[in-house]
Order: structure tokens, then C-alpha cells, then sequence
């Protein structure tokens, strides 16, 4: 079963990623990378750029409507996300306790959606 | 068919319904992990039940009935749905007769996995009890919405929200491993207790629902022990309650207007074979020597019990008790019983230093404080503070007869 495990920060830990990456949230991330690469669990991921990069676009009244940073000015933003192949939600929650974020910020666990998914490639 | 018949069978269903619900439940769940599909198929079954048990004689192993016909309309309903077809529940998947008679009179007993499920910590908290309630013992949204006073509309959407978590969530019907299962068990024996406990609380109302609600609880810890017979921590739970329930009788006056006390209770009036099965539950606990919460809860009710026999209460050894409790487990609760004992044991001036070291922003709402605070202040004769005490103890009583009590003690 697939998880998606989407990770939450707050501004102080996007400012961290602007070093060198000889740092200890880069290095926690290393470790933590290494450990669900090997464990055959990791399926796919990447960090995402800080939300000051984000546009939010949507369509009213047939007009473009363009917005300058992420949906929601929330203290802890998306900052990235991690795709597991797991057997059980419980296996899923294990990760996402070890993950680097659950200890600064906070990390979302969701299934993927197989079945919708297939309603979209019928 | 005459009407008696047509009742004895209405009897029959809701005595395989009353046993067997939640094994059926658990089983039919188990694989397809959808809580409310199970519920369905199985009410659709004791309807067909209503029918064609009077029309064709009871059948031999009415359980094994009822989960072929659950079974069926499961079946049914997947194959409805057109898109099981490589991922089909296995249990679905066994239908040749003769799997189908050999499986339907020896099927799994997936009942504690069930129990894991519902106290899942992914699962709201508030919403363990109730989902234990219903799935475990069949008990309907009305019902299980009167005692956590919500209206059942509330209480029956919040059930359907956990329940499709459960089923979409990743949530896997089985016993966690072992590095997790004190905490997970904690859970499962933590929603049982707080049925038990809306069962006590509201033993106060003329209606009979809270006495419903402990019994209930307490089918649910035979149940789970039955499942878990090592466990001493079960074991602890089921001694607790039934201490407590051996109780009921003495915690009115012969009014049932006026609260009594515990120490003050007519010990006449406990039911001593209650006791004794809870002091033989206790003992089996202690054998494995793993002290937890649920055992000295019980070890504290035990002492208690003993005044049956002996005519008097060891203060001293529910203090102690109480100690250990809260070393273990830290409660406001677990705090003020340690200051009543020792205030029984040493004087109430030391069961007062005890409620003086309790953050006071913990205790500005939790009732049972100020009553021990009122009864401590007022055995020390210190007036203008005990009233004041009694005072805030009377306005946060919930029950009229514990308000009733503590007015008198004013």
C-alpha cells in the first residue's frame, strides 16, 4: 500500500536549508534518506523549494486569478514529500515518527488513491 | 404460526445476535477492512433471520447461518461494485460449499484485532468507546448517543467518519507487535473503562441508561480476556470493575436519593461473589509481576473490599497504594485519592499538604478536589474555608444526590 507522507515546516527550519548542507537538519535528512532508501520503502519524493516561491493560480469568472505565495498563510507550510510502499498505515506512521520533521515541525500521513487514479486513466 | 412461536424466534435472533455480533463483525471485517459494509450485511442477515427462521425451523448452527447470508450479500455487494476483481477480499473468495460448512462452524475469532482496531491511534480518541460499542456488542447510534449526550445524528456521523477512516486509512485488522502492544493495549483498555465509567457516572439519572453502559463494559473486558488471558492489565480491569460493580447497591441511600460514601457504604448490601471473582482476577494478575494502572486501581478497591470481612479500612495501604499508582501513572485523580487516604492514615493535615502541592490551574474545575478539600478543612474546624470549599464542590456535582450529600455535610 502506498503513503504519501507530506512534511510541514515552519520559516525558522526553511531558513536552515539556505547553508551548505553541513548543518544538522541537512544531516538528520541524510541519515533519515539513507535508512527508508534502504529498507526498500521509499518510492519516490523531493523537497520543495520555501513557500515565498509558491504562485496560486485559480480560475473565477472565467478570469485568471493570480496569487503571490502558497493557498494558506499558516505558520508550518509544505516543504516537501515523501511517496512509501508499506504494508500497513501502522508501517507508514513509523516512518513519518522517524522523519526528521515529526520531531520540528509535523508530518501528514495519507494513503494514495489507487482507485481514483484508475477512474482517471479509464 | 402462532405468536409465541413468532416471539421465541424473535428471541433466538437477538440471543445469536447478543453473542455473536461481534464475532461476526470482526470476521466479515477483518479482510475487507470495511466496518460499515460488515454491520450491513449482517443486519441485512438477522432480518432474513426474522423470516425464514419461523417459516423453515431454526437452523442447526444459526451463527454458521447468519454468516453464510452475510457472507452473500458481501458477495454480492463487491461484485456490484465490478472492481474487486484482482484484489478481492479472500474471505470472499472461499465460497465452494464444502469450505463454506467447514469454515462457517469453526471461523477465526478476530474480535481482538477488532478491539485493536477501534483504539487505533490513529482513530480520534473520543471516538474508541464508542466505535467498540457499536461493533463489538451491536449497540445502535441512539443508544450510544444518549450516554455521551450527544444527539444521535452527531454521534452516528462521527461513527460513519471512523469508520471510513478505518477503511481507507491503511489501517491493518491485526495485534500490534510486541514493542507496541503495552501502549496499544493501554488504548484498548483505557475505552473500555471509560464506558464503564459514563456507566457510573450517570448511575445518578432515573433512567437506567448508565447501568447499561457498565455492564457493557465489563462483557467487553471478559471478552478481551478470553482473547488476551496473560495480560495482567486485563485481568486488573475486569477486578476494578468488578469491584465497583459489587458496589452498586450501597452507593444510594434506601431513598436512592442520597450519596454514600464508600467508607460509609452498608457493606451488608456489596455482592460478595462479585468480589471474590475480582480478588481472584486480582491474584491472578499479580502472579506475573507486572504491576500496572488497572492492577493497583483494583488493589485499592480490594482494600477497600476487605472492611466486608474485617470490619475496618487500611488507610495505610491505600496510601501506599496510591503512591505507587501515581508514580506510575500521574492523575489529578490518582493525587486527591492519595491525600484522602493519608488524611485518613496520618491526620487531614497531611492529606492537605498533598492537595497544596496540586497545580492549581489543574484543579480550578475538576470537582472531586474541593470536596476532598471541603471534608479535610472541615475535620480540621476551619470554618469560613471548608464552606468555601464545600461550595465550589456542590456547584460542580453533576449528580443531585452527590449534591444532596455534600449540602448535608455543609
Amino acid at each position: 500500500m502506498q503513503f504519501a507522507m507530506l512534511i510541514y515546516e515552519s520559516s525558522e527550519n526553511f531558513a536552515v536549508r539556505k547553508g551548505d548542507g553541513d548543518d544538522p537538519y541537512t544531516g538528520a535528512w541524510r541519515i533519515y534518506h539513507k535508512a527508508l532508501a534502504e529498507s526498500g520503502a521509499y518510492v519516490a519524493g523531493d523537497p520543495l523549494e520555501v513557500p515565498e516561491t509558491a504562485t496560486t493560480i485559480r480560475i473565477r469568472d472565467g478570469k485568471r486569478s493570480v496569487q503571490d505565495g502558497p493557498i494558506a498563510d499558516t505558520k508550518e507550510q509544505l516543504g516537501g514529500f515523501t511517496i512509501l510502499e508499506v504494508p500497513s498505515l501502522d508501517a507508514a506512521l513509523e516512518w513519518a515518527a522517524r522523519c526528521p520533521a515529526a520531531a520540528y515541525g509535523a508530518v501528514e500521513v495519507r494513503p494514495l488513491a489507487p482507485r481514483m487514479k484508475q477512474k482517471i486513466l479509464d | 404460526m402462532c405468536g409465541s412461536d413468532a416471539e421465541n424466534v424473535h428471541r433466538a435472533v437477538e440471543r445469536v445476535a447478543r453473542e455473536s455480533y461481534g464475532r461476526l463483525v470482526a470476521y466479515l471485517s477483518a479482510q475487507t477492512h470495511d466496518l460499515a459494509g460488515a454491520e450491513d450485511a449482517l443486519s441485512e442477515a438477522l432480518l432474513k433471520a426474522l423470516t425464514a427462521w419461523p417459516r423453515d425451523g431454526m437452523p442447526q448452527n444459526p451463527e454458521a447461518w447468519l454468516l453464510t447470508t452475510a457472507r452473500r450479500s458481501l458477495i454480492d455487494f463487491f461484485r456490484h461494485q465490478k472492481v474487486m476483481s484482482h484484489s478481492e477480499p479472500e474471505i470472499l473468495r472461499m465460497t465452494p460449499a464444502s469450505t463454506e460448512a467447514k469454515l462457517e462452524t469453526n471461523y477465526p475469532d478476530e474480535r481482538l484485532k477488532l478491539l485493536f482496531v477501534c483504539a487505533h491511534p490513529a482513530i480520534d480518541p473520543a471516538m474508541h468507546t464508542p466505535l467498540m460499542l457499536q461493533t463489538v456488542l451491536g449497540l445502535d447510534a441512539v443508544r450510544i448517543a444518549a450516554a455521551f449526550l450527544v444527539s444521535p445524528k452527531t454521534m452516528g456521523q462521527r461513527l460513519v467518519r471512523a469508520k471510513t477512516k478505518i477503511r481507507d486509512a491503511g489501517i491493518r485488522f491485526e495485534v500490534p507487535e510486541h514493542r507496541q502492544l503495552p501502549q496499544r493495549l493501554n488504548a484498548v483498555l483505557e475505552a473500555i473503562y471509560a464506558a464503564f465509567g459514563i456507566g457510573w457516572d450517570d448511575m445518578a439519572g432515573a433512567d437506567q441508561r448508565g447501568r447499561g453502559l457498565a455492564e457493557e463494559a465489563i462483557w467487553l473486558a471478559r471478552v478481551l480476556l478470553q482473547l488476551m488471558p496473560n495480560e495482567p492489565e486485563v485481568q486488573g480491569l475486569l477486578a476494578l470493575m468488578l469491584h465497583c460493580e459489587a458496589r452498586r447497591p450501597a452507593r444510594r441511600d434506601q431513598a436512592g436519593r442520597r450519596y454514600v460514601p464508600l467508607s460509609e457504604q452498608d457493606a451488608k448490601l456489596w455482592s460478595l461473589s462479585l468480589i471474590e471473582e475480582a480478588e481472584s482476577h486480582l491474584a491472578e494478575a499479580a502472579k506475573q509481576t507486572q504491576p500496572g494502572r488497572f492492577q493497583l486501581e483494583a488493589a485499592i478497591q480490594s482494600v477497600h473490599a476487605e472492611r466486608a470481612r474485617t470490619g475496618r479500612i487500611e488507610w495505610a495501604a491505600i496510601a501506599r497504594f496510591y503512591e505507587q499508582l501515581n508514580r506510575m501513572s500521574p492523575t489529578i485523580g490518582g493525587q486527591i485519592g492519595y491525600a484522602a487516604a493519608l488524611a485518613e492514615a496520618n491526620g487531614a493535615e497531611a492529606g492537605l499538604k498533598v492537595l497544596d502541592t496540586i497545580d492549581p490551574s489543574s484543579i480550578s474545575t475538576y470537582q472531586p478536589y474541593w470536596a476532598v478539600r471541603a471534608h479535610l478543612l472541615q475535620s480540621l474546624a476551619k470554618h469560613p474555608e471548608a464552606g468555601q470549599a464545600y461550595d465550589r464542590a456542590i456547584g460542580m456535582a453533576e449528580d443531585p444526590a452527590v449534591k444532596e450529600f455534600l449540602l448535608q455535610k455543609k
